[in-house]
Parts: C-alpha cells; sequence; structure tokens
C-alpha cells in the first residue's frame, strides 16, 4: 500500500511546461498524461453536469480514453507516468460507472449541486437498508397504510415457513404486492425522466425545484426497491 | 529499467507454464525436457553428504519424489496462497501439507519439508524460478519481467501472495492478470469479435466464471465469479476416498497410514478420471502389501453420479454472474472453456445446460489447448504491456474487482464502498472523524466479501490513522482514499482535511508478508546477475548432464534394465558417451543438445523404472528396493507425464 499522489492542480504541464485547464487527463499540447484533474465525473468526459445522456456516445468515449489512459499503456513508463496513468484510469473508471446509471448519475449530481440525500447508494450497506425499512418516519405517508399491511404478511409468510407450512392465501397476496410496487417503482422513474428534462433545460430557479422533486423521488424509489426486494426474497425462500 | 521480453506465466494449482508472443502469436515454452506443463510440485532433494543446505527441485522431478520421499514433497500449494492458519484447516485435512507446528494466528503459515520449513509464496517462488530458468535457456537472455495470472475470484492477499512469489524468483511482475480474461485474450487474437462470451474456467484447484463484451479490441470484463477451492483436485479426492475406503473394507489394509501409497493410488485415481473423459469403463488394478489385488470397475455413469455435487458448485456462480452482467443465457454468443476439469464429458454437459448451447445450434470453443489457454494468454497481455507490438496495439483489457470492499462500521456492519464488478482501477473516497475529545487515532477495519456481517467477510488489513491534531470529538475530518489497482491490489491514503496534516497510516494486512519479510526471501541472487548470465547456462547444462550421466551409470544395476532390447542398450550407450565428449566443452546449446538425446533414448527405460516404483510404492517397498534410484533431473519426467490430462 502507498500513497497517492496528492492530486493538486497543475498550473502548467509537467512536461511542456505550457499552461493548461485542469480537466483534462492529458496535455493538449505535448500530450503528456496528466495528473488526476480536480474537475467532476461530467468533465472527465468533456460535458457540461447534466442527466439525459446519450449512453452510446458515452461509452464510446470512455473506450476512446481507456485506450490512451490505462495503466498498461504505461507499464514501462517512468514511476510518475505510472502513477498518474493509475489514478487517472481510476477516475475514468469511477466517472464512468457513476453517470451510466442513471440512478447513481442523479444522485451525483444531485450531490454536486448540494443536494442533502439520503444515504448514498454507492456506500449503502444492506444492513443500513433494513433499518430505512423499519423506521416509520421514513415510510412514504401515501403508503403507510399498504406498507403497515404487507409488513404484517410478510412476518406471517415468515412465520409459516419456519413452521414448515404453506398459508395458501398469502402467497398470490405477496404476489399482487409485488406486482403493485413494481408498478409504483415504473412510475417513480418515469417521474425521474421528466425532472431530468426539466433540470437539463430549465433555468436556475427551475433547476432548484426540480432538484428538490428528484430528492424526494429517489427517497422514494430507494424505499419502494428495498420493499419489493424483501417481498421477492420472501416469495423466493 | 530492463528491456528486455515479458513473458506470461499461468501459476496453475496443478502445472505452470511460461509463454511469450512469438510474431503475432502466443507460443508456450517448453522446459529441458520437452514438455510444455511444469508440475507445480517442489521437493527438496536429501540433505549433501557433506551437510549444507538442501538442493530443491521443481516439476516432473520433484514429482517422481512425490511416491519416494512424500514428506520432502509438496503439490498444490495454490490452495494455501494468501490464507491464514484458520482458512487452511479444511486443506490439510484433504491434502498433504505438513504444517510448520510453531505457526501462530496472524501469520503466514510455514509447511514443512523435510528439515526445512517454507511459506506459500516461496514454494511458489521456486515453481516461478523454473519457469524464468526455462524461458532464459529458451531466448538465451536473461528474462526479468512477467505477468503472471490469478484466479478471478482471488482476493486481495491472495493476488499479494502472488506478486511477493514474483518478487522472490527475481521477476517484476508488471500485471496479475485472472485466468478466465487470459484465456479470452488468446482466443480473441485471431478474430475480430463482437459480442458477449462467457469463459468457463475449472482448474486443478479453483473455479472461475468471467462475463465479457468484446468490441473494437476492447475486452470489458461484465462480472466475474468463483470459489477459489473447488476443481480437479476434489474430483481426484472423491476417487482416492472411494478406493482407499474399499480396500480397507475388503483387504483389511489401511493404506492411510503410508503417504507414499497414498500418493501412487493418487496417481491411479487421476488415471481412472483421465480414461473416464473418452473411455465408457475404467478401472483401478492394483497390488497391494498383503498380496491381494484390488480391481475396481468405474463405470462413467458412476463417475458422473459421484462428480455431481462438486460440479453443480459451478452453477451457482455462473448464475450470479449472468445476473450482475445483467444478462440471459441467450444473450451469451460464445463460451470458452478452459482448465483440464472441462475435457470431462458431464462438465460439458452442465456448460451447454447453464448457457442453452445446443438449443441455439452452438458449442462451446475448445480449439486452443485448455491446459494452455491461460498461459497463451498471459502471453499476448505481456505483449500489450512491452507495447512494441502491431499485432495487439488495438488490444485492452478492462477487468474487474471480483468482491465488493467494504469498511466495518459500528455494530460490525459492513459499509460497501466499492461494488465487486467494478472496473479496476477503481477509487473510493471516505470521511472518518473521531469520537472522543482529543482522539488523535482512529482505527479502520477493510474488509473484502459479499456479506452483511464484517465478521463473515475476508479481513484485507486493519489500520491506524495517526497524528491525527487533537480537536473536540467529530471535528477532524480524514478523508481516506481506497484505490484498487489494475491488479486488483487495494492502497490506501489518508489526509486530515481540516488541519490539512498528512495523517500517518499504519497498516497490519491481516494477512501476508511485510516487504521485510518478502525481501528476506529473495531466492539465491545468482539468478540475478546477468553478466553472468553465459556462465551460469554453461554450469546448469552440466550440472543437468553429471546429474543424467550418474543416473545412466547406475542403470545396469537395475533389474529394468534387463527388460531392454540389446539395441536399446547401445542406443543408450552411444548417447552416453556423446554427452560424456560435450560436456568437456564450452558450448551449453551442444550440451543440452546430448543431454536431451541421452534423456530420450532412456525413455522407455524410465518407464519401466517407474512402473517397478509406484508397484512397490503401493506393497509397501520403497524405491531403493524397487531397483536403483534414477537420480533427479532430467531421466525422470516422462515416468509419471500419463498422468497429465493428455
Ligand atoms: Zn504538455
Amino acid at each position: 500500500m502507498f500513497k497517492v499522489l496528492d492530486s493538486a492542480v497543475p498550473i502548467a504541464c509537467w512536461s511542456c511546461s505550457i499552461g493548461h485547464n485542469d480537466s483534462t487527463l492529458f496535455c493538449p499540447h505535448c500530450s503528456k498524461i496528466q495528473p488526476p484533474p480536480g474537475g467532476d465525473y461530467f468533465s472527465v468526459f468533456g460535458l457540461e453536469p447534466r442527466l439525459g445522456l446519450d449512453l452510446p456516445a458515452l461509452e464510446h468515449e470512455f473506450h476512446r480514453l481507456s485506450r490512451k489512459v490505462h495503466p498498461d499503456r504505461f507499464a514501462r513508463a517512468g514511476e510518475n507516468e505510472r502513477q498518474w496513468s493509475l489514478a487517472d484510469t481510476a477516475l475514468l473508471n469511477d466517472a464512468y460507472r457513476t453517470l451510466k446509471d442513471p440512478l447513481h448519475r442523479t444522485e451525483y449530481l444531485l450531490k454536486l449541486e448540494g443536494a442533502e440525500i439520503g444515504p448514498d447508494l454507492s456506500a449503502e450497506s444492506a444492513a443500513a437498508d433494513g433499518k430505512d425499512r423499519k423506521d416509520p418516519s421514513r415510510v412514504p405517508a401515501d403508503l403507510l397504510e399498504e406498507v403497515f399491511e404487507l409488513n404484517m404478511q410478510l412476518e406471517e409468510m415468515r412465520m409459516a415457513r419456519k413452521m414448515g407450512e404453506t398459508d395458501a392465501g398469502l402467497q398470490p397476496s405477496l404476489e399482487q404486492a409485488k406486482r403493485r410496487f413494481d408498478g409504483l417503482l415504473v412510475e417513480v422513474d418515469q417521474n425521474l425522466r421528466i425532472q431530468w428534462q426539466v433540470w437539463d433545460e430549465g433555468d436556475a430557479a427551475a433547476r432548484k425545484k426540480a432538484e428538490k422533486t428528484m430528492v424526494g423521488l429517489l427517497d422514494r424509489r430507494r424505499y419502494l426497491s428495498n420493499l419489493v426486494r424483501d417481498v421477492t426474497e420472501t416469495l423466493g425462500a | 529499467m530492463a528491456e528486455g521480453r515479458v513473458v506470461g506465466i499461468d501459476l496453475g494449482t496443478t502445472n505452470s507454464l511460461v509463454a511469450y508472443m512469438q510474431g503475432d502469436a502466443p507460443v508456450v515454452i517448453p522446459g529441458v525436457d520437452g514438455s510444455n506443463l511444469v508440475p507445480s510440485v517442489v521437493a527438496l532433494d536429501p540433505v549433501p553428504a557433506g551437510g549444507g543446505r538442501p538442493t530443491v527441485t521443481v516439476g516432473n522431478t520433484a514429482r517422481k519424489a512425490l511416491i519416494e520421499t512424500p514428506e520432502r514433497v509438496i503439490y498444490s500449494v495454490k490452495r494455501l496462497m494468501g490464507r491464514g492458519l484458520q482458512e487452511i484447516q479444511d486443506e490439510l485435512k484433504l491434502f498433504p501439507f505438513r504444517l510448520a507446528e510453531d505457526v501462530e494466528t496472524g501469520e503466514v503459515p510455514r509447511i514443512r519439508l523435510g528439515e526445512l520449513k517454507f511459506t506459500p509464496p516461496e514454494i511458489s517462488a521456486y515453481i516461478l524460478r523454473q519457469l524464468k530458468r526455462n524461458a532464459e535457456r529458451f531466448f538465451g537472455a536473461p528474462v526479468t519481467q512477467a505477468v503472471i495470472t490469478v484466479p478471478a475470484y482471488f482476493n486481495d492477499a491472495q493476488r499479494q501472495a502472488t506478486k511477493d512469489a514474483g518478487r522472490m524468483a527475481g521477476l517484476e511482475v508488471l500485471r496479475l492478470v485472472n485466468e478466465p480474461t487470459a484465456a479470452a485474450l488468446a482466443y480473441g487474437l485471431d478474430r475480430e469479435k463482437v459480442g458477449t462470451i462467457a469463459v468457463y474456467d475449472l482448474g486443478g484447484g479453483t473455479f472461475d466464471i468471467s462475463i465479457l463484451k468484446l468490441r473494437d479490441g476492447i475486452f470489458e470484463v461484465q462480472s466475474t465469479n468463483g470459489d477459489t477451492h473447488l476443481g480437479g483436485d476434489d474430483i481426484d479426492n472423491l476417487l482416492l476416498a472411494i478406493a482407499l475406503d474399499e480396500i480397507h473394507a475388503e483387504h483389511g489394509v489401511d493404506l492411510r497410514v503410508h503417504p507414499g501409497a497414498v500418493q501412487a493410488l493418487r496417481k491411479a485415481a487421476i488415471d481412472v478420471k483421465i480414461s473416464l473423459s473418452t473411455e465408457p469403463v475404467a478401472r483401478f488394478d492394483i497390488e497391494l502389501p498383503n498380496g491381494d489385488r484390488y480391481q475396481r470397475e468405474i463405470p462413467r455413469a458412476v463417475f458422473e453420479l459421484l462428480i455431481e455435487p462438486v460440479l453443480a458448485r459451478t452453477a451457482g456462480p455462473c448464475k450470479q454472474a449472468l445476473t450482475d452482467a445483467g444478462i440471459t443465457p441467450e444473450q451469451i454468443d460464445e463460451v470458452v472453456l478452459v482448465g483440464g476439469s472441462t475435457r470431462i464429458p458431464a462438465v460439458r454437459q452442465l456448460v451447454d445446460d447453464l448457457f442453452h448451447l445446443k438449443a441455439r445450434g452452438k458449442r462451446p470453443h475448445i480449439e486452443l489447448n485448455p491446459d494452455e489457454v491461460v498461459a497463451l494468454g498471459a502471453a499476448v497481455q505481456a505483449d500489450i504491456l512491452a507495447g512494441a507490438s502491431k499485432s495487439t496495439e488495438e488490444m485492452l483489457l478492462l477487468d474487474v474487482t471480483p468482491l465488493s470492499l467494504g469498511i466495518e462500521a459500528l455494530g460490525g456492519t459492513v459499509a460497501r464502498i466499492i461494488q465487486r464488478n467494478s472496473t479496476i482501477p477503481a477509487s473510493a473516497t471516505e470521511h472518518f472523524t473521531t469520537g472522543v475529545d482529543g482522539q488523535t487515532n482512529v482505527a479502520i477495519h477493510v474488509v473484502q466479501g459479499e456479506r452483511e456481517l464484517a465478521a463473515d467477510c475476508r479481513s484485507l488489513a486493519r489500520f491506524d490513522l495517526r497524528g491525527i491534531p487533537p480537536m473536540s470529538a467529530g471535528l477532524p475530518r480524514i478523508e481516506v482514499k481506497f484505490l484498487i489497482d489494475a491488479d486488483g491490489i487495494l492502497h490506501v491514503s489518508a489526509r486530515e482535511q481540516r488541519s490539512g496534516q498528512v495523517a500517518q497510516i499504519e497498516v497490519k494486512a491481516t494477512y501476508g508478508l511485510t516487504d521485510e519479510q518478502v525481501e528476506s526471501m529473495i531466492l539465491d541472487s545468482f539468478d540475478h546477475a546477468e553478466e553472468d548470465f553465459a556462465k551460469r547456462l554453461l554450469i546448469e547444462a552440466r550440472n543437468e548432464a553429471e546429474t543424467i550421466l550418474a543416473a545412466v551409470e547406475r542403470a545396469p544395476e537395475s533389474p529394468a534394465w534387463n527388460q531392454l532390447r540389446g539395441e536399446e542398450q547401445e542406443a543408450i550407450a552411444a548417447a552416453r558417451n556423446r554427452l560424456a565428449s560435450v560436456k568437456q566443452g564450452e558450448d551449453a546449446a551442444a550440451i543440452r543438445d546430448a543431454t536431451l538425446a541421452l534423456d530420450q533414448a532412456t525413455r522407455r527405460f524410465a518407464e519401466l523404472m517407474m512402473e517397478a516404483a509406484v508397484t512397490s510404492a503401493i506393497r509397501g517397498k520403497t524405491m531403493e528396493a524397487a531397483g536403483v534410484d534414477l537420480g533427479e533431473a532430467v531421466t525422470a519426467p516422462h515416468a509419471m507425464a500419463p498422468a497429465e490430462f493428455k
């Protein structure tokens, strides 16, 4: 284990000494690899922050940059260039992984904009999810009654399973609940997409409003998908 | 840095190989005996008459000693790489590893070999050194840089142990490549492929499944899964157990107390397994110490029933890999089979079922020898890294980390910071603070695995953030950066942000050797003396010649000698005389050629000797009783060679 080189912003290229902006992996003048730039994930791909992305184009750019920056291309380079290649590629991979996934992308952009959102998707623990679901304050208000009902049924189902019994009535009713919540998830995703467009095309005020809506939608989505996972696991057990 | 050749090495559980890129095609470099496979077996020769440190032999020579002096031989050491004392208890039951008595929890286990003790990376280093020498002999030039393959599902500690072994062997490991990915590279070289492929890799001791997307020369791994303790060894053990039990029950003989006999029986079990891949029935036919014969027919149907549970354990990882890649079996365009165990028809049937191949008019790829394909792929990756060749300049491998990386949180739960199947290099930044006023240390426990509780995951490292400026609880903000490099190995750095101080980190790897320990285990330094290279080649060639000449000198004392025809004995004498005269000269290549010629001439004699030795080992006699010792080095190789998958 070693110390990763500090990601200080270079004022000038280490190789040709010509100044360049900070968001580039390569010197625009001499093409030499640069230390990890300080910009956001979007800038790695030369993009302004936005939510609607052309995914095939993003993949193409990811491959193009990977070919240039990957440690395989620097196996016999000097120590500094090897370290920068490693750090730059990690940044490129982290950026691609985050941006290609619609939910991670949305969360990331909201965080960039300073929004306070629920537990980070990338750092969540399964145990924390469980707590999340059982905390009544986190249940979306319009679903309180249904969720209460569903949790009772899940509990019954688990008990029955433990005793080695099968409750003929529970299975279809849980399956129905799963379909219902799956449907709600699709609805959330549709709403998120609408907000993406609002954000991408709106002015500052519209963006702030969309951000607030999306934070709510992401909370709801996280809640719903944990619920669906619980039901699926119980049904499949 | 030396700009010599970069070789590709498959450091396998059962066999190891070294390959390089010849023009635009990868080829395996044979050993001095002409064989491409070097058995991953290491033996300690007897202590020299005048005292001193005994020599270590590797490969077929070492495998011969398995029957003769099993307590001085070790095989399948890959199963122990990067693992702690608790983790290897199961292996100790199944394999004849003799643990040193003084190993303490938290230490890297040491294995007893005769009167000496070795860590698993040291044993692997001997195998790597043999491969390095084979390559140097082949090129007539030093080799100092290599790509080494590891099972995709190897964790951080297992990868680090492999890199340590490389360093001990005098090799700069430019990259660790995952075995299934290497296989995909070997296959992907000769065709312009676009599509999704699955690599099913069932080797001697490990199972991997990887799913890759190919596009414009980019090999992008989508997901990987596996089991680092599942392979052909497990199948051998099932057959061996049956034979041992039946011999005990039916003939009242407990062979388990004779390690040499168990090894001979294991060889017979492997032969049965191999022949069942092509024959409907195979048989044990072995003479026992009490004069009885153990004769047992194993029909293929019975064999398939027996191994079904082992094979079934590969299905779960395959399904998980598909799920993680977000695809169905029908979306897999091609399946590549890797590893000797994929020659078993039942394995091919299982693969067909898992990926719905026959139904779609497809067959798995077996065009490249499954024992060699990983080494060939390693050579391709070596060529990519050397960056000097047209044939690979468009190729790039984007691999993933097989296991999630997490930090132990309050209550012993795991907070995942890098998810499994993330493309590597990958990084994550986490912030930590203090819980008590004036606290200057924060302890962090890093784990690898998919379980919810840290105690159920693999502990990677514990480290202490030290030198935090004393502040009120919760005020310090320590930024810790975790970075998994292109070898799948974790690096950590930290910084206290409020004071701007770079926090000191003291990392204590949960398992593994320290830098100083690795340094102290670097094998004999004459390997590094590049200026003496030609001299070294000559010395080695002469040593090999001496060894075989000594063995041939004693040959007429053996009963097997009289089984040779007159012209065979004459041919041996002629080859011996030629070698004896060439050996006086300075031409290493000529000495090697003459050695090889004598080796060829004695091939049938060696086989006859080995037959006698195996029989006598099972009957409880020693090698000496069966005839003279054949000696070490080049004559022995073929003796056990039929035990290979062919
Ligand atoms: Zn420049």
